[in-house]
């Protein structure tokens, strides 16, 4: 069948409109065709043995990592207890457990309905591309994935226990755990969503004011204040010489309304989720200052995650919710699949943008809005593993800029959110000898970040809040 | 009359005209595409990637009178698809809009006219509530948003709160100013012939106040629909508001112009229909 029209087919009526006999253009047909089929092989990759092979490892080797950053660690520990004995310590643990046995081993689902919320954001890429491929169904699980309005609701309705499981930004599960912003409520980080994949975006008319000292006065945007697009922008600022408290606005914007603000001139420029960035870019309001990932390579931004209630009630629900959305994120990380990505979550059910602005930002080969092509494949990557020297660079952030009052425990805190906990008490429990927990270094503008050095971190900026 | 009534109608239809060919002309020059003569590849891709692909039209803009038309008849020829929670045909928007707005609206008419009743027939009543009144009335509905789902922890259930809430105060000023200022030479009528209480206010009292209560109800309908576009914006899930931000969310002014316009038609039927009601009760002295 041709995609336009089929004069010569005798068991289809012919009609000067889409062949499939639907009323829409031919364009949308061929959008909708092109989205199915994207999602057929998609589907099909993640059936072959290879892949169920490599996302079996793919799971287990993070987990792994997360246990142990350092490798040298990792080796000694091998060294001395032997693999079988270090395979049987990790796979006794949750998630760990059902994660290696996969398909074996499944406990009875004690809930199989659920809700899960998503901002339309190329950070939920794993979390909402695991509904159209099947992911969930084949855990067993009927999940709805619900698009939301904004971050604040996100919380209400987690709070609220409307949604099940949700998409966090990685800050908010911490904010909400002290409840700071809201009342406190126990939250988990199951994982991390994405990687990189945010951006500085400046509008077209500050072009030559490409060094942040001239940036005097601008308004800018980010989604929300418990976010890492807030402390992400301030510390850049920061290390310009600007106080992000004083010197420029920052205003909490929900990502859509800030192309339109762009473009109207009621701010400057944002740090936002892509696709934004890119929108603005297409829409040709903005252009594209630096991408986040320059400023830290590897810095999470939007999480998994859930209430800690959920998990201790429904700890099997919990385990197949966390296999889907691993293996979602397993196949989002290579990049052979990322243009069919783009096409599965473009649709106004999910993210509801042009195709192209996706793949944009998907492929990192993209339009930078002052005419130039770049090429930068891990603009946007989805590294599942919630390291807790994260949260921990997070909560020095919030102390920095005053959203903490007084002294942090921070592993405790980063230990409680972030899961990663369960593993080390299991691994206790069976004698084994404990690593020191997932605190990898990592650079942040190319200054070390030491989370056994955290208080002293929070206090060395000459920037900050002091109250 | 017959005469009015037929210049009216043209001066309308000449007006509706001049607005579209004013939209015409205003959008006929700015959607001509460069042609894509001469580029280097690089320069291609980078239009590409820019949505102007030769030939592709862009979805952003401001559309064009026929690209508006060609939207309209896509959604309304096709006003009952589901693909999932989050993308629905307008009529399943329009119906979960219209339910909310319903049953908000008769939570407040349950509230508003016994209550209004009570405090139009009780000077001190009337005395005691009116500060409370005052205050509350001028409260847009996105402030009460926050409280509600803070205190009712369900979102769907905030959403019908926010509309009752703002749609039970001209309904209440309205029937107690109704039934305050009903004749006193009824009610004297009523006492000389010793009619019990009940019967007083439904036989002589609601008659009387009926057409100002009415006014109250429309006005609070309308109200009722104002609101309703805000909160469904907030809450999401669904409704003609829900619709408008998804399509805010991918900045289509076309389908967030044909979100106005049904906002703006079925704002007007509802105000028709107690129009109608009003006519019904309207008496002449």
């Amino acid at each position: 069948m041709t995609p336009y029209f089929d004069p010569y087919d005798a068991d289809r009526p012919l009609m000067l409109k889409c062949s499939c006999g639907r009323e829409h253009t031919v364009a949308e047909h061929q959008q909708e065709v092109a989205s199915a089929q994207a999602a057929a092989t998609l589907r099909a990759r993640s059936e072959t043995a290879e892949f169920e092979a490599y996302s079996n490892e793919f799971i287990e080797a993070t987990l792994v990592k997360a246990l142990f950053p350092q490798d040298a660690v990792r080796r000694r520990f091998l060294r001395a207890v032997g693999k079988g004995a270090a395979m049987s310590a990790i796979a006794s643990v949750l998630p760990v457990a059902s994660l290696q046995a996969m398909a074996q081993e499944k406990g009875a689902l004690e809930k199989k309905e659920l809700k899960i919320g998503f901002i339309p954001i190329t950070c939920a890429t794993p979390l909402i591309m695991a509904h159209p491929l099947g992911f969930y169904s084949k855990q067993g699980l009927s999940v709805e994935v619900t698009k939301t309005a904004g971050w604040a609701l996100i919380r209400d309705k987690m709070l609220n226990k409307e949604y099940d499981a949700t998409h966090f930004l990685s800050p908010m599960p911490l904010a909400m755990s002290l409840g700071i912003g809201s009342t406190a409520a126990a939250m988990n980080v199951a994982t991390i969503q994405n990687t990189n994949g945010q951006a500085i975006t400046l509008a077209l008319k500050h072009k030559d004011k490409r060094n942040p000292k001239d940036w005097k006065g601008f308004k800018f945007a980010v989604p929300f204040e418990f976010s890492m697009h807030n402390f992400l922008l301030r510390y850049y600022v920061a290390e310009h010489g600007l106080n992000p408290d004083t010197d420029i606005q920052i205003r909490v914007l929900p990502p859509p309304e800030m192309v339109a603000n762009l473009r109207a001139g009621n701010i400057d420029g944002f740090l936002g989720p892509d696709p934004f960035n890119q929108r603005a870019v297409y829409e040709e309001v903005g252009f594209i200052h630096l991408l986040t990932k320059e400023l830290w390579n590897g810095h999470p931004c939007c999480a998994f995650g859930t209430s800690t209630e959920f998990i201790q009630k429904n700890p099997n629900t919990f385990a197949a919710l966390y296999r889907a959305v691993l293996t979602a994120a397993a196949m989002a990380r290579k990049a052979e699949n990322r243009e069919l990505i783009a096409k599965v979550i473009a649709p106004a059910q999910y993210l509801n943008q042009p195709e192209v602005v996706l793949s944009q930002v998907l492929t990192g080969k993209f339009a930078d809005g002052l005419g130039g092509i770049q090429n930068v494949p891990d603009r946007a990557d989805f590294d599942p593993m919630p390291w807790q020297s994260m949260a921990v660079w997070m909560l020095t952030q919030m102390q920095r800029w005053g959203y903490i009052k007084g002294d942090v425990n921070y592993k405790q805190i980063a230990e409680k959110v972030f899961l990663l906990t369960d593993a080390k008490k299991h691994m206790k429990a069976l004698d084994q000898k404990v690593p020191d927990g997932a605190y990898p270094k990592f650079k942040v503008m190319g200054r070390e970040f030491d989370p056994a050095q955290a208080a002293e971190y929070a206090r060395s900026f000459p920037i900050r809040k002091t109250t | 009359m017959q005469s009015l009534r037929l210049r009216s109608a043209l001066l309308s239809t000449l007006i509706l005209l001049t607005l579209l060919g004013v939209w015409y002309l205003a959008t006929a020059t700015g959607s001509v595409a460069a042609p894509a003569a001469n580029l280097t590849p690089e320069q291609l891709e980078y239009a590409r990637m820019m949505g102007k692909d030769p030939g592709v039209s862009k979805s952003g803009g401001f559309p064009t009178p026929a690209q508006m038309g060609a939207t309209v008849w896509g959604h309304l020829s096709n006003p009952f698809y589901d693909n999932g929670p989050n993308d629905k045909g307008i009529a399943i928007q329009l119906a979960h809009s219209l339910g909310r707005v319903a049953l908000g609206f008769l939570l407040a008419c349950g509230v508003a006219i016994p209550l209004g009743f009570a405090i139009g027939m009780s000077p001190l009543l009337h005395r005691a509530l009116d500060p409370f009144i005052q205050v509350l009335k001028p409260i847009s509905p996105l402030a009460w948003m926050p409280l509600a789902l803070y205190t009712i922890k369900d979102s769907s259930v905030s959403g019908i709160f926010v509309i009752f809430i703002c749609s039970v105060w001209p309904m209440l000023v309205n029937t107690a100013f109704g039934v305050a200022s009903v004749r006193r030479d009824w009610l004297n009528v009523a006492a000389t012939l010793e009619v019990s209480p009940l019967r007083k206010a439904f036989l002589v009292i609601l008659p009387a106040a009926a057409p100002t209560i009415l006014t109250g109800m429309r006005i609070s309908m309308g109200i009722a629909w104002l609101v309703i576009v805000a909160a469904e914006m907030l809450v999401g899930g669904t409704g003609i508001g829900y619709f408008v931000w998804n399509e805010w969310n991918n900045l289509s002014l076309t389908n967030v112009m044909f979100a106005i316009l049904v906002i703006g038609l079925v704002g007007m039927g509802l105000d028709l229909l107690f129009g109608r009601l009003q006519k019904a009760v309207t008496y002449v002295e």
